[in-house]
């Protein structure tokens, strides 16, 4: 089982670690040829206008589309959220998103640096306490579709109830970042999905 | 309890700062000194932008004293872009720090380019919400940044010269040095820890991860997509680019080759393509020729 981190620009290596400590293959890609032997993949966090640019000028737009239609397991986190969402505000116009999850994502929704913050989310999948998060000039979701799954909203402070964390099918988003902080609970939950879809297959 | 875990959300911390400059890792943040400089910076997928007054390179040439750019300025490109937006302060001067953080800049560099406004005293960034990324040219410089408070470091060069001879110098020298302490036996840390002029606790941090424990950035002299390149594989974990965009014959071109040429450092093919046909590159100036005292990484103690 092989897991790709999108590796255009963001916290790669954090997820690379990530994944593998939770005992799968990780590794970056940046080509197109690169995503064909992947069993899922991961967009990181980072700069979501950089990420969509370079996707566009190195071709990667419409070979990943096709994998996700195709049922590809993606996990995206921040600026990975960003790109699996359907409908982008606050994005600049001429921005791309691989797509997949049918919700309306505000870019930078909490403020600028000074309002990043650590909190608390609890995840209806994963047992234990709530998720210890850490959002860096962070979207959040503003709307979801029928089919997605709202997975976790910001417990405190003044955007408490904000969902944070979705799921529709194959494809999982968190606005927060838990390749920084060690718990590798979302991870697992992810690495858990390519195995069942591999094993669908 | 700490406040997260009383829900109680915590900003300003050390991992929100240090986790901010991880999402800029491999990107290219570029000086700009007006709005419409911010958006042809946006539009080749910069990551961030630096926003100030004159770029290094007519610093150098103008002369005078240096300073924080007047807000309005700042206002102007914090409005234009979307990206996270940068400032430079004065070492030492932790007032323009004040105001820059009231501003609502996401990074600011306590920076060597500017005219330092305290010769013996950095700025004490763990007073602040807003994160910090300093200069360095070795290893203890580096370290006492990030003792001060510094979430991020860039590698200095020589700013404003478009020569990168001084922004190798000074990543090899923080690599070895790094290299070096992973080498050493714990009972020879607390010398080494003497000699970095770096608290020891620190000092066995760096030896044990064999990195240092905030993103590492390049900057001063970057000029060309493959000077970008050479830098990452020399192991800077991204670029900052001053007056090597602005100053060159097609700042849009070459801004977005040396974003491209950031991302695929280690393939030349890619390398070779971006290079073709961008015109003219920064006259630049050889830091030899810089006098001494005009030398800008040696400000910062």
């Amino acid at each position: 089982m092989n897991i790709g981190v999108l590796a255009l620009q963001g916290d790669v290596r954090e997820h690379v670690r990530a994944l593998t400590d939770c005992g799968a293959q990780a590794c970056a890609v940046r080509r197109p040829d690169e995503l064909e032997a992947l069993d899922g993949l991961v967009v990181p966090g980072g700069e979501s206008t950089t990420m969509s640019n370079l996707a566009v000028s190195f071709g990667l737009l419409e070979p990943i589309r096709k994998r996700i239609a195709g049922g590809l397991p993606v996990y995206g986190s921040c600026a990975g959220m960003i790109m699996l969402a359907d409908t982008i505000l606050d994005g600049r116009p001429d921005q791309e998103a691989f797509g997949g999850i049918d919700m309306v994502v505000r870019r930078n929704a909490f403020g600028r640096q000074v309002d990043s913050f650590e909190g608390a989310v609890a995840i209806d999948a994963l047992s234990g306490p709530p998720l210890h998060a850490v959002f860096i000039r962070a979207p959040w979701v503003e709307r979801t579709g029928p089919d997605v799954q709202v997975m976790g909203r910001v417990e405190g402070g003044p955007a408490a109830g904000r969902i944070v964390a979705v799921r529709q099918g194959n494809l999982l988003a968190t606005a927060f970042h838990p390749e920084l902080t060690g718990d590798l609970r979302v991870h697992r939950h992810f690495v858990e999905m390519v195995h069942r879809s591999a094993a669908h297959r | 309890m700490s406040d997260a875990a009383q829900n109680v959300p915590a900003t300003g911390t050390a991992q929100v700062k240090r986790g901010m400059a991880e999402m800029l890792k491999g990107g290219v943040i570029m000086d700009v000194v007006t709005p419409e400089q911010a958006k042809i910076a946006e539009d080749a997928g910069a990551v961030a932008v630096m926003a100030l007054e004159r770029v290094p390179a007519d610093i150098r040439a103008q002369g005078g004293v240096s300073r924080m750019s007047d807000p309005d300025m700042i206002d102007g490109i914090i409005g234009a872009v979307s990206i996270p937006v940068m400032a430079k302060a004065r070492i030492g001067h932790f007032v323009e720090a004040q105001v820059l953080q009231l501003l609502g800049v996401d990074y600011v560099d306590e920076s060597e380019v500017l005219t330092p406004a305290d010769y013996a005293n950095h700025i004490d960034k763990w007073a602040f919400t807003v994160p910090f990324v300093c200069g360095a040219t070795n290893l203890g410089e580096a370290l006492r940044r990030i003792t001060e408070g510094a979430a991020m470091i860039r590698s200095k060069g020589e700013a404003g010269t478009g020569d990168v001879s001084n922004a190798t110098t000074h990543m090899r020298t923080i690599r070895a040095e790094i290299r070096r302490l992973t080498s050493l036996p714990l009972d020879e840390l607390f010398v080494a820890a003497k000699e970095l002029q770096a608290p020891y606790e620190l000092v066995k941090e760096v030896a044990a991860t064999g990195k240092l424990p905030v993103v590492m950035f390049t900057a001063g002299g970057i000029a060309t997509p493959a000077d970008a390149a050479m830098m990452m594989q020399l192991g800077a974990e991204g670029v900052f680019v001053g007056s090597g965009i602005f100053k060159s014959g097609n700042p849009a071109q070459r801004a977005s080759a040396i974003v491209k040429a950031t991302t695929f450092h280690d393939d030349p093919d890619v390398i070779a393509k971006v290079s073709r046909g961008l015109g003219e590159a920064m006259v630049g100036i050889n830091v030899e020729d810089v006098p001494q005292p005009h030398r800008l990484a040696e400000r910062g103690w």
